[in-house]
Order: structure tokens, then sequence, then C-alpha cells
């Protein structure tokens, strides 16, 4: 019952192989971190162009985003890989990966910076213009300063699905923590040991999103504090 | 240019084509039942989370908390590994059901409930969030008009915290039609699975000696416009709401 979770072989098993899942935790980690990066400039790229009132490249950003928010991911990375492994160009598991989850949670972030940028008072922007500022001096010492707070909370909550996310690795055959962990509890020498090696697998991204998404809610809950304070002092 | 011409041919196939509907169909029924599900539990874990503070129900409290943070900061993935193995399933499913086999019909409900646990867990914050949203004199007048707890709750504060959250639960619902693509991992029941599997024996049904990168064009395309019109319609229709919302 309960998959072995109270058998001493199991977790004796799970012991023996921890390099097993300390590997798939590297693997998670390190496509999380590259594809986080990949995702924040794509994000900035296209939140920038959708905010800059050029009718072309509001629509293009449009695009963008409204077609990778609205396909899943899985169906996503799967094009990617057969299209790129079929036509003789594959460019591996982990980097398939990390591109396209780079490229979906982009997508997310671009709307996160468009909205920050959009909460901003217009006075703001023509202000900076009148010191003297181009447009990229604007964004980068007068707007996106002022946007991080707004941006933060739902910034943390998209890095907390882009890790969640890595599980669709398992799908192209990914070394990542859920497909090492899968192949450990299918496996014919290690197999069995169900219980225990879930519980890991689903401790070791516990712990990698729990501080996340709390940081995320605290940060969200002093912004809307600071919001009613100065809504009640402007009544 | 013939391998094209053979991938497009794949897709007038009828068995084909009635293959790709069914899994459609499928997408949808699964994914809008895992949401109107998840919202009672949703409701209740909010409910709970929210207002069980007093001390002789802190366990409550405690558990509900527990139960959303632990499923939202762990793939779905897991929880549908997990169910494959733990979820015991009922008599009604064990047998060949909508076209399905019995093993796949025993899998699809083994990852629906996956899907249903999962989505309550975000529901249920959804939730809490319309609950927050609701001004402490509606709680007030409503027990100096003698209504008891549950009755406020269900009358009074429940219907408002809806009504505030209804954009953001159809939202969920074009979130979890792509979560539900995730099933292609354990099972060939919905949309997502249904394409890879005859892409993966695709030159059966071109007539071509080898599957080509036409057919991941042609197949995945399908699958990707597919997914489009359903989610880009529901997204519309949730911007309007808004807006008229808004405006209001």
């Amino acid at each position: 019952m309960l998959g072995n979770m109270f058998e001493g072989f199991a977790w004796d098993l799970v012991w023996q192989f921890r390099a097993t899942f300390l590997l798939g935790f590297l693997h998670t980690l390190e496509t999380s971190v590259l594809a986080i990066l990949l995702g924040l400039s794509l994000g900035l790229t296209f939140g920038l162009m959708s905010t800059c009132g050029k009718k072309w490249l509001v629509g293009i950003a449009r695009v963008y985003v409204e077609f990778i928010q609205n396909t899943p991911l899985l169906l996503q990375v799967c094009f990617l890989y057969y299209a790129l492994s079929f036509s003789g160009h594959g460019i591996g598991i982990l980097a398939t990966g990390i591109v396209s989850i780079g490229v979906y949670h982009g997508a997310y972030m671009a709307e996160v910076f468009r909205a920050g940028i959009g909460s901003i008072p217009k006075g703001q922007f023509e202000s900076a213009e009148s010191q003297g500022f181009g447009y990229f001096g604007v964004m980068r010492y007068v707007i996106l300063p002022q946007c991080t707070k707004i941006i933060l909370p739902p910034m943390a909550n998209q890095i907390v699905n882009l890790i969640k996310n890595t599980s669709v690795l398992y799908i192209i055959g990914g070394s990542d923590l859920i497909s090492l962990t899968y192949s450990f509890v299918t496996g014919v020498n290690t197999g069995g040991a169900y219980g225990p090696a879930y519980l890991i697998c689903g401790l070791l991204f516990f712990g990698m999103c729990y501080p996340l998404s709390t940081l995320a809610g605290i940060w969200e809950r002093n912004l809307k504090k600071r919001d009613q304070l100065s809504g009640a002092l402007k009544e | 240019m013939d391998e094209w011409i053979a991938s497009f041919h794949i897709l007038t196939l009828g068995p084909v084509a009635s293959y790709i509907a069914k899994g459609t169909l499928f997408t949808v029924i699964v994914s809008t039942v895992a949401v109107l599900l998840s919202i009672v539990i949703g409701s209740v874990l909010a409910l709970v989370r929210n207002y069980a503070t007093a001390p002789q129900y802190r366990l409550f409290h405690f558990l509900a908390a527990a139960y959303i943070e632990v499923f939202r900061n762990t793939p779905l993935l897991l929880w549908i590994f997990i169910g494959v193995v733990f979820c015991p399933v009922p008599e009604f499913f064990g047998h060949p059901l909508f076209g399905l086999s019995s093993v796949e019909t025993k899998m699809l409900f083994k990852a629906s409930i996956a899907l249903t646990l999962f989505t309550s867990s975000v529901v249920a914050e959804i939730i809490r969030g319309g609950l927050n949203s609701i001004p402490r004199g509606q709680f007030e007048t409503a027990y100096t008009q003698g209504f008891g707890t549950i009755k406020t709750m269900v009358y009074i504060i429940l219907p408002q915290a809806y009504r505030n959250v209804v954009p953001t639960l159809l939202s969920q619902i074009i979130t979890t039609i792509k979560d539900s693509s995730f099933m292609a991992n354990v099972a060939t029941i919905e949309l997502m699975s249904r394409v890879r599997k005859i892409l993966s024996t695709a030159n059966r049904f071109s007539g071509q000696d080898t599957i080509n990168v036409s057919d991941v064009f042609v197949l995945y395309g399908t699958a990707a416009i597919i997914y489009f019109i359903i989610n880009f319609s529901l997204s519309v229709a949730v911007r309007r709401m808004q807006a008229k919302r808004g405006a209001a």
C-alpha cells in the first residue's frame, strides 16, 4: 500500500540512487535559470514593443503574445523538437526545452512588463523627455525603476510556473527531475519505490517554488496596502 | 511539394479527422468538468482558509492552507503520475466507454482526478481573492439581520465573490485546456496525445516512405489552430466582460 511508502527497502533504494535525484534537480535548475533569462529578455523586448505606440511593433507583439498564450506549452515543445529533428537540425533535448519554455513564458512576462509600464502616469514620460532623455534613457532611468514594485509579484509567480513547467521535457525524453524520477520508479533494477520517490520529487519542487510564491504573496499584499493608504490620503 | 500534399492528405481521411475531432471534444469536456468541480472544492478550501481562524478550527485552516500551497508549488505532471499509481477507479470507469478501451477510461478517470485536484488549488486562490474584495460591512450587516455564519456565506458573501471573479474563472478554463495536454504523457485520449499518435505513424496515412517534417507542421499546426480558436474566443469573451465591468 501507498507505493511502499513505509517499506525500508524503498527508502534504501532512494538513498542509494540519491545521485539520480540530485542530477534531475540540477537539470531542472539549469533549464529554469536559462529559460528565465531568455523569457525575461523576450518579455522586456516585447513589453517595450507593445507600449511604444508604433502600430506595426504593437501588432507584432500582440501576435506573439496571443499565439503563444493560447496554445499549450507541451504542443510548442513537441512542435519545435520534432520539426527540428525531422528536418535534420536537432539542437538537443535540453536546448529545445530552454528555448520553448523561454519563449512560452516570455509571452507572459511581456504582458507583465506591459501592465507595469502602462501603470505609470503619462506625465512621467513627458517630463522625462523634456529633461532631454531619449527613449531608452526614459525607460532605463525613469519608467522601469518605478515599475519594479508592480512587476515583482506577477514576475515571481511566472517564475514559479516556469519551474513547474520544466516537467514538459518528459514528453521528449528529457533528464529533468520529473523524468528521472519516473524512470527511477519504473526502472527494472530500481522499480517499485513509488511512494518515497514521488515524495522526494515533490519536496524538491516545493522547496524551489514555495519560497518564491510566498514572497510574491507578501509583495502583493504590501502593494495593496500602500494603494489603499494613498487612496485614503487622496480622499 | 509532394510531401506537403501528402501531409495535407492525412487530414482529409475520415477516420483521422473524426479521431482528432473526438480528441478535441475530450479536451473541452475534461477541462470544463475539471474547472466546475474545482469551483466546488476551491470554494470550500477558500472559505476554510479565510474564515476558519478560531482556535478550535485551527486544524482545518492549516489543512486547507497546506493543500493549496502543496498543489500550487508542485507540477501537474507529478500529480498525474501519482494519480496513475495511487488513484482508485470506481467500477463504472472499468469498462470501455465513449469509444475508449477500458485501460483508457481508467487513465482518463485517474488523470482527470489529478487535473481537478491540481486546478482546485488555483481556483481556491482565485475565489479567496474574490472573498477578500468584499467589504467588512457586508458581514456585519448580514449578522445584524440575524443570518448565521453559514447563511451569511451562502446568501450574502459567496454570490458577490463569484460575481467578482467570473472573468478570472473563465480564463482559468483556458489554462486548464492547456494543462489538460499533460495527459498526453500517460494516455491517448485528448487532442494533443492523438495528434502525437498520428504523427508517429504518419507515413502510413500519407503514403510516403518516411515521416517528413511537413507532417510535423501540418499535424501540430492543425492542433495549434484548434487550441488557438477555442482559447482565443474564450479570452476575447473575458476581455469584453472586463471592459463592460470597467465601464459600469
